[in-house]
């Protein structure tokens, strides 16, 4: 029979040395919300799996002059309890929230969400909107890694096999800055994303858009960065004309396929609506205009 | 195989178990523990049937390694009675007729006992959502729901 | 006796129910609870194609595997041959079912059982299954029903010529059985119509969805005798099924009715426990089995998706004069969908001169249908219900006055049969006049719907004993499984009978060998039949109380009544004797004859049909096409409520099965016939935060039949919600949504293509 090696080390250098030690598949467990259930399925037959969450630093929220470092493992109802970050990157809180259920919520991390690699993860739309930098590390020390690097395809990552991720930082807001995350699923709570859509925007005094950034999530097989949909903010209102641009920008830029969670044609239609509904709440945040839960 | 020796505590007495890493916490719970009003209904979190709380935290037991449970707290049903006094959120259940098969009203309890723990005054629609991950088939949840503000009222001390 | 216009003091509360304490404490054994010593873990190889001829199957290195304990396949299963079983909810041949739980020659759907493996531990015995190997021809397959139906269309069982046509055909085909009712002359209904409305509808096959997978504990000892703990709605059903199939007399099987979880129809057939007790019988160990999530999904009854087609005659004041359906329902991979209550309940509310209904039963490369909740009525009711308010708005009449202009009454034929009697379905419509929600305004942008089901009701087989204890508290038994606080409503009529307090009356569930048969919890019948039952056995233990008063005051039997629980003397020339009651009487009774018990074994007659009416609100989201909920009222004749919370909750939870199936839940298939969606994060039940509150508005139009006048009440409420909705979405939208689910993206579809 296959055996199944557990280990807990309480340092980034033992973690790093039991997976480059490792002769067959080794994982690194976080919340487990996915690796659990992937194999249980049988996607895969890891012989150790390294429990990151005794490593000073992957549980916990910490901010530095404006900056927010969260550790990757920290679960989401964790990040959701800490006001400070709510009301600074309350998109991002959102998105990570709306990953499975309160009980899945007690054990869900961003690191899990970003290195599972689906193209429908909730949280990671959120985290490329806010372009938040991963600190990896490895049997080489530490490295800075922009999000969006991590994910390569579905369920593929740049990481080696001997490196995690430690923590994610989110930069220092300006002033009028805020973000969004929607997605759209069937039911109110508990479904994959059709489509998800994280924007993140600072306005000057009139309201204008002076920068954004823009997401797409379950539309193409990683998360997109749209820049194209960035562009049409940036130096604008949001006003009607606006938004249908940038609804056709998002439709543009959206590819996904056609599957048990929705059509194509669907999915394209739904990336406009979503990316319009997205902006007015970035928008609104922004702007002082609306703060609380959207759901 | 070798099997993990793990400490812990379950329902606030000291207990030990040993377990295979790809036992979850809820194959510990009912078939080395022997505590099974955990349920298993999906194996894969979607059901909260399996709900207990580690450290105050829900979660589904499925999704957590047993072999995690080492130095946590374990809370699941079996331990939500106080005494021989039926906790004010069963004897709501069982007063509002929560419940017809009964499969995932273990779950439920221990979810609104997370709930009930963090948000004492939930509003209907705070209550629905975080209950969202415990499937219900038999009731429509109209009940479920009716039972979860009327514990929380009673909780607060508004009635009996 | 009946107590219809008593002054009753325990039926119509709500006490709490017996069995509630252990299921909010987790200490309720469920199936997969139990343990037994020594006991092995047993798992099923199951088919990862939709269509396939075995070509060959070798356990040799499964069986060769340290820890494994037994390996068995279709070779170790007795040959049944074709046989109807009326065991379950609905026919049944037996070797039809001995195929599904263990296939022989070929796979016909993804998920069938073809071996099954135990062994010490459940770790070992799924590396076993993974050992097992299986040679396959791979052949084509076909899902769909009007797919199924083409002359050209795999055919699944070579010896399959559809019945009920003549003269039989000359070439086997997938369809199993043609269905006909017809009243009238449907002919010159038609062409006595002055509007005439036509569509077709199709609905996707939905699971049960119970929350606990299929799973039991089976012991085979040398002596031939066999234990087996298991939950389903009924465990003589598990009884008959397993002593057919393995060819074991009845007497030497004994189920234990472990507390269900769920079952709505789908547990009134079985997959696991003659599996489970071959292999104890092989191994010579107490095996238990259990489903995944994703077995109960693949391998365990779906009930049918369905293409149906209805045509309304009517004349320009609603008069209704020509009803027409056809039906095609999916049953899987063997014979036995519902398709004949399907053909039966869909004009059951009307009262119209001319129907002609025709169906089709045809098989698929899916897992074979099981009974779910009112079976058939609720996909016919959505075809029939669509047309009625599409009719309504044609005619311009209200969607309600058109229903009540051409409703059923006591004294109208049915075109399946029997004559409407005792029905309460005008005072169901005149619930639903008089209700705030049909008068409330509608918010802008939302739409309401309305509409109505029926379901006939069964009685049956059951068994009760009541037993007086020595101190005068009282334990009912009965033999049907208790899926949603039928224990609480038995022991309600018991107490009711007797005159006593509810808390001094048990009420439990006895094994196979401790009481009488009884047939399967299902058709709605437990609270009528059993209910039936227990009253009748109550009333013979009231019987011996007098007669044991008689005894001790020595007077005749009948100069003693029975009230409030006590014995008195009829009338001032009876005597002068202090009333005794129910205690003082149990204290003595070895002194006074022995033991007061009895025992009463019915086929109950006369199960009132019940009619509901659903109202619903929603409100669709123009862009996205999602619909929310945003009211709902469930307005039923109920007979009598026994336990109006757990009547309600029926109603309630029946609502929010209809609502998942209007909305979200499908079977989704990929080209190779395999099922995607085989667990709940995709095969998508309602949550809570998906739903409003459901108010059950309970009718009591009392059913003549039953001693308390109660009715069944479990299946009529799934039957309305799916064209209660799609009217509900067409009065939003003005679009008409045939095809369930009417989920988001055809919605939105819809709305596109309207422009």
């Amino acid at each position: 029979m296959s055996s199944l090696s557990y280990a807990a080390p309480t340092s980034v250098d033992a973690a790093v040395k039991l997976l480059a030690g490792a002769s067959g598949l080794a994982k690194v467990l976080s919340g487990g919300t996915d690796l659990l259930v992937q194999m249980r399925a049988g996607r895969f037959k890891p012989e150790l799996i390294v429990d990151t969450k005794k490593i000073p630093g992957v549980i916990g929220i910490r901010e530095e002059n404006g900056a927010f470092i969260i550790g990757a493992g920290t679960p989401g109802a964790v990040v959701e309890a800490h006001a400070g970050l709510t009301a600074a990157w309350p998109g991002l809180v959102e998105a990570l929230d709306l990953i499975g259920s309160t009980q899945v919520q007690g054990r869900c991390s961003l690191a899990g969400n970003l290195c599972n690699a689906s193209p429908a993860a909730d949280s990671v739309p959120a985290l490329y909107a806010a372009a938040a930098v991963a600190v990896v590390v490895g049997p080489n020390g530490t490295r800075e890694v922009p999000v969006e690097q991590i994910p390569t395809g579905p369920g593929r990552t740049s990481l080696a096999r001997d490196e995690f991720i430690l923590e994610f930082k989110l930069p220092a807001r300006p002033a009028r800055s805020s973000d969004a995350y929607l997605r759209f699923i069937p039911r109110t709570e508990m479904d994959i994303a059709v489509v998800g859509c994280g924007i993140s925007v600072t306005l000057d005094a009139n309201g204008v858009c002076t920068a954004a950034r823009c997401s797409l999530g379950a539309v193409a097989p990683t998360v997109l960065l749209v820049q194209a949909m960035a562009d049409i903010l940036v130096g604008n209102k949001l006003d009607a004309d606006t938004l249908a641009k940038l609804d056709a920008a998002a439709q543009a830029a959206a590819k996904p396929i056609s599957d048990k969670r929705g059509t194509a044609e669907y999915r394209t239609k739904i990336a406009g609506v979503l990316a319009r509904r997205t902006a007015a709440i970035a928008f609104d945040r922004a702007s002082g205009k609306a703060t609380g839960k959207t759901h | 195989m070798s099997k993990s020796h793990v400490t812990t505590t379950i329902n606030g007495e000291a207990a030990e178990f040993l377990c295979e890493t790809q036992q979850t916490l809820l194959d510990v719970l009912r078939d080395v523990v022997g505590l099974t009003g955990a349920k298993e209904g999906c194996a894969s979190g979607d059901c909260g049937a399996c709900s207990v709380l580690i450290d105050g935290t829900l979660v589904c037991s499925c999704l957590v390694l047993g072999v995690e449970a080492e130095g946590k707290a374990i809370t699941t049903i079996e331990g939500i009675a106080q005494g021989d006094h039926l906790h004010p959120i069963q004897q709501k259940f069982l007063e509002h007729a929560a419940l017809q098969c009964g499969f995932c009203t273990p779950g439920l309890i221990v979810a609104t006992k997370a709930l009930l723990d963090e948000n004492p005054n939930p509003t209907e629609t705070e209550a629905r959502y975080w209950l969202a991950g415990n499937l219900c088939r038999c009731t429509g949840y109209d009940k479920v729901i009716r039972a979860v503000m009327d514990a929380a009222a009673v909780m607060r001390g508004e009635t009996v | 006796m009946n107590y219809i216009s008593s002054d009753l003091k325990v039926v119509g509360t709500r006490p709490i129910r017996p069995d509630g304490v252990d299921k909010v404490t987790g200490r309720a054994l469920f199936s997969a609870d139990t343990r037994s010593a020594g006991m092995i873990w047993g798992k099923i190889k199951r088919s990862p194609h939709a269509h396939a001829r075995i070509v060959s199957i070798d356990t040799s290195k499964a069986e060769a595997l340290p820890g494994v304990r037994a390996v068995v396949t279709s070779a170790d299963f007795p040959e049944i041959s074709s046989e109807m079983a009326f065991v379950g909810e609905g026919p049944m041949n037996f070797r039809d079912l001995s195929d599904n739980i263990m296939a022989r020659g070929k796979v016909l759907y993804e998920g069938h059982a073809l071996a099954a493996v135990a062994a010490n531990t459940q770790a070992i015995a799924d590396e076993a299954i993974a050992l097992i190997d299986v040679v396959y021809e791979v052949l084509p397959h076909v899902i769909d029903v009007d797919e199924a139906m083409k002359a050209d269309a795999p055919v699944l069982h070579a010896d399959m010529f559809t019945a009920g046509v003549n003269p039989k055909p000359a070439t086997p085909s997938n369809i199993a059985k043609v269905v006909t009712f017809k009243k009238g002359d449907i002919d010159a209904g038609f062409a006595a119509a002055e509007v005439i409305f036509e569509d077709s509808y199709t609905t996707k096959p939905v699971h049960q969805a119970y929350i606990e997978p299929h799973a039991c504990l089976a012991t085979y000892n040398p002596d031939g005798q066999v234990t087996i703990h298991a939950s389903s709605q009924g465990h003589f059903m598990i009884r008959a099924y397993t002593a057919k199939l393995l060819g074991i007399d009845m007497a030497n099987i004994r189920v234990n009715p472990a507390e269900i979880g769920g079952g709505f129809g789908g547990k009134t057939l079985i997959y696991l426990e003659p599996v489970a007790v071959a292999l104890s019988r092989k191994s010579g160990k107490p095996v238990k089995m259990q489903m995944t999530r994703e077995d109960v999904f693949r391998a365990s009854g779906p009930t049918s998706g369905a293409s149906v087609t209805v045509k309304l005659g009517a004349k320009k004041d609603g008069t209704i004069v020509a009803a027409q359906q056809v039906l095609k329902f999916q049953a899987g991979a063997y014979a036995g969908s519902p398709i004949g209550p399907g053909c039966m309940c869909g004009f059951a509310m009307y009262d119209i001169e001319n129907i002609d209904v025709l169906g089709y039963d045809v098989v698929s490369n899916r897992p074979k249908v099981a009974a779910y909740r009112a079976p058939g009525a609720p996909i016919s009711s959505f075809a029939v219900e669509c047309a009625v308010d599409d009719l309504a708005r044609m005619l311009g009449m209200d969607p309600l006055a058109l229903r009540e202009k051409n409703a059923a009454v006591n004294g109208t034929k049915t075109h399946y049969g029997p004559t409407h009697a005792n029905i309460g379905y005008t005072q169901v419509l005149e619930a639903t006049r008089a209700h705030p929600h049909w008068k409330a305004p509608l918010a802008e942008g939302h739409g309401r719907g309305l509409a109505v089901g029926f379901w006939f009701n069964i009685g049956g087989e059951s068994s009760a004993t009541v037993h007086v204890n020595e101190d005068g508290s009282v334990v009912v038994a009965t033999g049907s499984p208790d899926v949603g606080g039928s224990r609480a409503s038995m022991g309600m009529m018991a107490a009711e009978v007797l005159g006593i307090d509810i808390s001094k009356v048990r009420a439990t569930i006895a094994d196979t060998a401790s009481i009488g048969y009884t047939f399967v919890t299902g058709g709605s019948r437990v609270t009528f039949a059993t209910g039936m039952a227990v009253t009748q056995a109550t009333e013979k233990v009231v019987e011996q109380l007098k007669a044991r008063a008689a005894q001790t005051w020595d007077i005749p039997v009948d100069a003693v009544e029975w009230r409030d629980g006590k014995a008195y003397p009829a009338g001032t020339n009876a005597g002068a004797f202090e009333p005794l009651d129910l205690a003082a009487i149990a204290l003595k009774q070895a002194r006074t004859g022995g033991p007061i018990n009895s025992e009463v074994s019915i086929n109950a007659q006369g199960a009132g049909a019940g009619f509901g009416a659903h109202i619903c609100d929603v409100a669709v989201d123009k862009e996205t096409g999602k619909v929310e909920i945003i009211r709902y009222t469930a307005i039923q004749d109920v007979g009598k409520a026994i336990h109006p919370s757990y009547v309600e909750g029926q109603i309630q939870g029946g609502a929010v099965q209809g609502i998942g199936w209007a909305l979200s839940e499908e079977y989704i298939y990929n080209d190779k016939g395999l099922m995607e969606n085989p667990g709940f994060l995709d095969y998508r039940c309602p949550v809570a935060s998906d739903l409003p509150m459901i108010e059950a508005v309970l009718v009591e139009v009392p059913n003549p039949r039953h001693p308390f006048g109660a009715r069944g009440v479990g299946e009529v409420p799934i039957i309305p919600p799916m064209a209660a909705i799609s009217n509900a979405i067409k009065g939003a939208t003005g679009l008409r949504m045939p095809d369930l689910p009417m989920s988001p993206p055809k919605v939105r579809a819809a709305m596109d293509a309207a422009g």
